[in-house]
């Protein structure tokens, strides 16, 4: 068991030590988040008129409306490339090495990807202490009841990274990945609309948000933040990350998986 | 059962055979050479032995643990060195080695000391506090193979190791494997395609389009040919 935590202690430390290292990914992955709140939300502040729906008990601005929002965008942004830089060219060789240690497989794998999220966590954290800035703040309750809802919703996205870099071939574009994955599930989610405004213009396009798992994150973060628990979001979350964790799995199984597809053969 | 046990293993990408029925053994304190040109199967081979992915079909022993039914203790006494990089450039040695041991469940002082010996054998100890990046790629090297030998694996594979060294870094480090296998009673897998590695009394495996096509002492096996010329002629591609 000591073994176990070892790994898992070492698989964050070197994450850690990384990210301070590349600041530049630091920096990116605030300025996103940022440049949406500041710019567009502003922009956006009188085009869109919202409703008092839960967790809101009164009229909300829209930069107020979507700052959940993005903070389940450095979630998945995040969760997305540090499971995906596993299987670029260079990284391919570290993950090798990570796969040659005998512990379990499974478990090396949570450990990634809760070292990963433990990386996104901290900066869901320092874009919300930038928005502060910006005047948009929420109650010290609502940040320290953030902290369970970032936790699975991390996981869950971190997980989808995972189990998509064991079953992709082709990842030298990280770019395919943001037209086909990270977009639609960006867009078609309540992060920048809430679902009613979605019915307005599409009852298709209102369930699609719905079931998207990105959606049920946002608004397990949403409602976190007004401490209160939605319990739905949060069940939809686990499921889902539950069935990427396991696709995952399977896949770097190196009896069953993928693996093999991604590796060099000769 | 020791050293390094092949049998009997076969590998396919779709309709594409990589390998065809490899086997061979390897004994302790041997130096094995495995040469093929490119596209022989020598990646697929490693792939397998270190469990990338798993043959449907032969069995690979490491020090006695079958792979397939005892994965954990066989990749337990099992030590790589990849042909591409594995170090992670913006750390310093000591944290990609700490970083290593504790994969292997080494911590603290154990582990501490078992880094500190492995630098010493290569005689890189002075470098623990430099960034990996700061180091030359002969060194770099070096480290690797340090690092592969933290946990005292009984069997050490490396896939073509000294790729894009200069010549004397090349000799030093080949010679040092040699050493190690010699005097620790190591078993080493050594993939090259560059035969002037491979010393005279190493045992030699070629691979060629997925089969062993030859087992056996490189002298016994060139003949009177130079190393060279011989796997020339049985592979007709330049090594």
């Amino acid at each position: 068991m000591m073994d176990w935590l070892a790994a898992l202690t070492a698989i964050t430390q070197r994450e850690a030590l990384r990210f301070i290292g590349q600041r530049g990914r630091f920096v990116a992955a605030l300025v996103r988040p940022m440049l949406w709140l500041v710019v567009f939300a502003a922009g956006f502040r009188a085009a869109l008129g919202l409703s008092i729906t839960p967790p809101y008990a009164t009229y909300t601005t829209y930069e107020v409306y979507i700052v959940p929002g993005l903070c389940g965008m450095i979630l998945l942004f995040n969760g997305m490339q540090s499971s995906l830089s596993m299987v670029y060219d260079r990284e391919m060789g570290s993950m090798r090495l990570l796969l040659t240690s005998p512990l379990p497989r499974w478990w090396l794998l949570v450990c990634r990807l809760l070292a990963s999220t433990a990386i996104s966590i901290l900066q869901v954290y320092v874009f919300l202490g930038l928005a502060a800035l910006f005047g948009i703040r929420f109650s010290w309750g609502g940040y320290a009841a953030l902290l369970p809802a970032l936790v699975p919703a991390g996981l869950m996205l971190g997980a989808l990274g995972l189990a998509l870099s064991s079953v992709i071939r082709q990842l030298e574009n990280f770019a395919g990945v943001m037209n086909f994955v990270i977009f639609p599930m960006f867009f078609l989610s309540t992060a920048l609309y809430p679902l009613w405004k979605m019915a307005e213009s599409s009852a298709l396009l209102r369930d699609i948000c719905a079931v998207n798992p990105f959606s049920q994150a946002v608004e397990l973060i949403r409602f976190a933040l007004y401490q209160q628990l939605n319990a739905a979001a949060l069940a939809w979350v686990l499921l889902s990350g539950l069935v990427w964790l396991g696709l995952a799995v399977w896949g770097y199984d190196p009896e069953r998986g993928l693996i093999r597809k991604a590796g060099k053969p000769g | 059962m020791t050293g390094l046990r092949v049998e009997n293993l076969s590998y396919a990408y779709g309709a594409r055979q990589a390998l065809d029925r490899v086997s061979f053994r390897v004994e302790p304190g041997t130096f094995c050479a495995l040469l093929g040109p490119n596209g022989a199967g020598k990646s697929t081979l490693f792939a397998l032995l270190t469990r990338l992915f798993a043959a449907p079909q032969g069995r690979i022993g490491i020090a006695g643990h079958d792979m397939a039914r005892a994965p954990r203790q066989a990749l337990r006494q099992m030590g790589v060195v990849f042909q591409q990089p594995t170090l992670d450039l913006d750390l310093t040695v000591q944290c990609n080695l700490s970083y290593f041991a504790a994969l292997h469940g080494l911590r603290g002082a154990r582990a501490q000391a078992r880094i500190e010996a492995a630098l010493e054998r290569l005689e890189m100890r002075g470098r623990l506090g430099e960034r990996v990046r700061d180091l030359n790629g002969g060194h770099r090297r070096r480290l690797e193979i340090a690092r592969s030998l933290i946990h005292h694996p009984k069997v050490l594979l490396l896939d073509e190791p000294t790729v894009g060294l200069d010549a004397a870094t090349r000799r030093a480090i080949t010679a040092h494997v040699h050493d190690l296998s010699r005097r620790k009673g190591l078993t080493v897998l050594w993939a090259t395609h560059l035969t002037d590695e491979i010393d005279d009394a190493d045992q030699l495996l070629i691979l060629h389009r997925g089969r062993l096509t030859e087992d056996g002492t490189a002298r016994q096996l060139r003949g009177g040919l130079g190393l060279a010329d011989h796997f020339l002629r049985l592979t007709g591609e330049a090594a």
